[in-house]
């Protein structure tokens, strides 16, 4: 009885792998079939991001259960920093999947840093509060990155918050974040392969921590602070760790979404980013990770296939959003759709099974 | 040595003197019982006890050291469980998942060997569950072990928050109206339940109960709070006969 149950959640999780994998496979088995449009194989990068920013950001709503709004600060955090090392580094490491491979980890360290250093302050407020805090926290990076200049000569760096003449740059020195323009020439490292992985790693983070001690306790600071401190569980720690888990992945998608490009900017990184990716949070289910991919995934795919239909594709993206919404929350449709998995062949012979055990 | 010892202890809100000059002391293994018309200040002494408020006055002493103004988390390392009067379970995590975070200062492993699922995760995952199970079967919720928690009937929910506080390995049990909304069947069995939680583990029991044969019952020595007041304090022969205890229970002149 016992191992049959807990193989209930290792068999849940173990389908969510599968579905990634089963994703990417048929991706790739379709574009080598040439039968994926040019503007949909573009956005193939940018679809690995955004799953995982949706299931790192379903770390911090859905476990956390702390409503943030600044999510896409620390994806620009991550590739601004993975971009800084890789622009650094193009002639010294040749090789481009382990500058890519180097240049996510720097993005998800300096976004995972950022976490906490944010948390630290932020995670103090509950609700509304920390919704707010965390959406000016987006807003500041933004601008910070938006009006920072530096360059690098013989000399070593230059830092400069006004315009790139100000870093009086030696002769045969080049500037590398240019302010508003952000950073150019990064090489377009990112490949389909590299999203996949990435988004594997994710889910083995994710997955993993909500199944461990930590996890359980940070579950128990969301469904009920004062009980969770009474057993004595520091709620300031765990809440920490999970956001700067949270960050770091943030962080890490950041890095593969700028080297998808050959310029990053950060106004690609303001709070429309931060609410898309809440939708998918919120129409995938919160708390629920695979419902996190299939949301960000469809819902990036979605407009791309409408491009067709113009002038009613958002009204057609508004309307999923809505229908999806209700088949997801919906109480009538949660038991309708019970009631239909149940009749499966393979779940009736699971229950009777299970029947038939006790 | 006394296990805890409660002095002079005081909270004001605002203007209001919620408890006055509380004092307390209870030994290891005590059955104790806080009883008191509604209002009186009982569950804001519990709250003083654990953490939850600070006390504006006087000092608590569990095992020889202060715990008094110190954050609940210190406070239940120190030794101090507790249930609440309005149930607070984890509602979205199942029985099994409840226990396993009230252990959770008693079998450790870092997040790190949680993520990588290093052996000793695995070492300790199973210590997690074989306590957690044995603590369910002492409160007979072992069938209901993968259940959500919120899906518990009520006297269930009691019970489970009592497991749940027994997980982290307390000195002192406070237990906060544990047979409230219970049927006399149900009172009845809680009643042996407590006194073998006692035994079996050990710890000081203090409880809130407005059931006067349940407190009478069970407990070994009973303080009567009024307005924040001790009125009364000893074996529940004199409380019960105790004519200031009766005039506060009944409205006297």
């Amino acid at each position: 009885m016992k191992t049959r149950q807990l193989g209930k959640t290792a068999k849940h999780n173990l389908i969510t792998y599968a579905i990634v994998v089963i994703g990417f496979i048929v991706v790739q088995l379709l574009s080598s079939a040439g039968m994926i449009s040019n503007s949909l194989s573009g956005q193939l990068v940018p679809i690995c991001c955004y799953i995982i920013m949706a299931v790192s950001l379903n770390l911090t709503v859905g476990i956390l259960g702390e409503l943030s709004l600044g999510h896409a600060g620390f994806m620009s955090v991550g590739a601004f920093s993975s971009a800084f090392f890789s622009v650094c580094m193009q002639e010294t490491i040749t090789e481009p999947w382990l500058r890519l491979t180097l240049a996510i980890i720097i993005g998800a360290v300096a976004a995972g840093v950022a976490g906490l250093l944010v948390g630290i302050p932020v995670l103090r407020l509950q609700g509304d509060y920390l919704a707010i805090v965390t959406l000016a926290f987006g807003e500041i990076i933004k601008n910070v990155l938006n009006s920072l200049y530096i360059g690098v000569d013989g000399a070593g760096m230059h830092f400069s918050t006004k315009d790139s003449l100000s870093l009086n740059l030696a002769q045969g020195g080049r500037v590398i974040i240019n302010g508003a323009q952000g950073i150019t020439g990064t090489s377009k490292d990112s490949t389909f392969l590299m999203g996949f992985i990435l988004i594997m790693i994710t889910l083995f983070v994710v997955l993993n921590f909500i199944k461990s001690r930590s996890g359980r306790a940070v579950m128990s600071i969301r469904d009920n602070r004062i009980a969770a401190e009474s057993v004595g569980i520091n709620v300031t720690k765990y809440k920490l760790i999970a956001f700067s888990i949270s960050a770091a992945l943030a962080g890490a998608a950041g890095a593969l979404y700028a080297h998808n490009y050959a310029t990053i900017v950060a106004k690609k990184f303001d709070y429309n980013t931060s609410i898309l990716v809440l939708v998918f949070v919120v129409v995938g289910g919160m708390g629920n990770i695979r419902g996190s991919i299939i949301a960000a995934a469809a819902l990036t795919i979605l407009p791309e296939v409408l491009r067709g239909m113009n002038d009613y594709r958002m009204l057609i993206y508004a309307i999923v959003l809505i229908v999806m919404m209700i088949f997801n929350q919906s109480p009538q449709m949660v038991e309708m759709r019970q009631r239909f998995t149940a009749k499966l062949p393979w779940k009736k012979a699971a229950k009777a099974d299970a029947k038939g055990g006790k | 040595m006394a296990l805890l010892e409660v002095t002079n202890l005081g909270i004001v809100f605002g203007g209001l003197q919620a408890v006055d000059k509380f004092d307390l002391t209870i030994d290891k293994g005590q059955l104790y019982g806080l009883i008191g018309p509604n209002g009186a200040g009982k569950t804001t002494v519990f709250n003083m006890l654990t953490g939850v408020y600070a006390p504006t006055e006087g000092d608590i002493i569990l095992d020889g050291t202060s715990i008094k103004g110190k954050q609940p988390a210190m406070i239940s390392k120190a030794g101090i469980a507790r249930t609440f009067q309005n149930i607070r379970l984890f509602n979205q995590l199942s029985v099994i998942d409840n226990v396993k975070v009230g252990l959770h200062n008693q079998i450790k492993y870092s997040t790190a060997e949680g993520i990588f699922r290093l052996p000793s995760y695995y070492e300790r995952e199973s210590q997690f569950r074989g306590q957690a199970m044995n603590l369910l079967e002492i409160f007979g919720l072992q069938d209901e072990a993968k259940q959500l928690s919120s899906n518990l009937p009520y006297g269930k929910q009691r019970k489970l928050e009592m497991a749940r506080a027994l997980a982290t390995n307390p000195k002192l049990l406070l237990l906060d109206e544990p047979a409230a909304g219970m049927n006399p069947n149900e009172t009845a069995e809680l009643m042996e339940t407590v006194r073998f939680v006692r035994d079996k583990f050990k710890i000081a029991i203090l409880l809130i109960e407005h059931d006067m044969s349940f407190v009478m019952g069970l407990c070994e020595k009973i303080v009567v709070l009024d307005y924040g007041r001790i009125i009364a304090k000893g074996n529940p022969e004199e409380v019960r006969s105790n004519p200031k205890v009766i005039a506060a229970y009944l409205g006297g002149e």
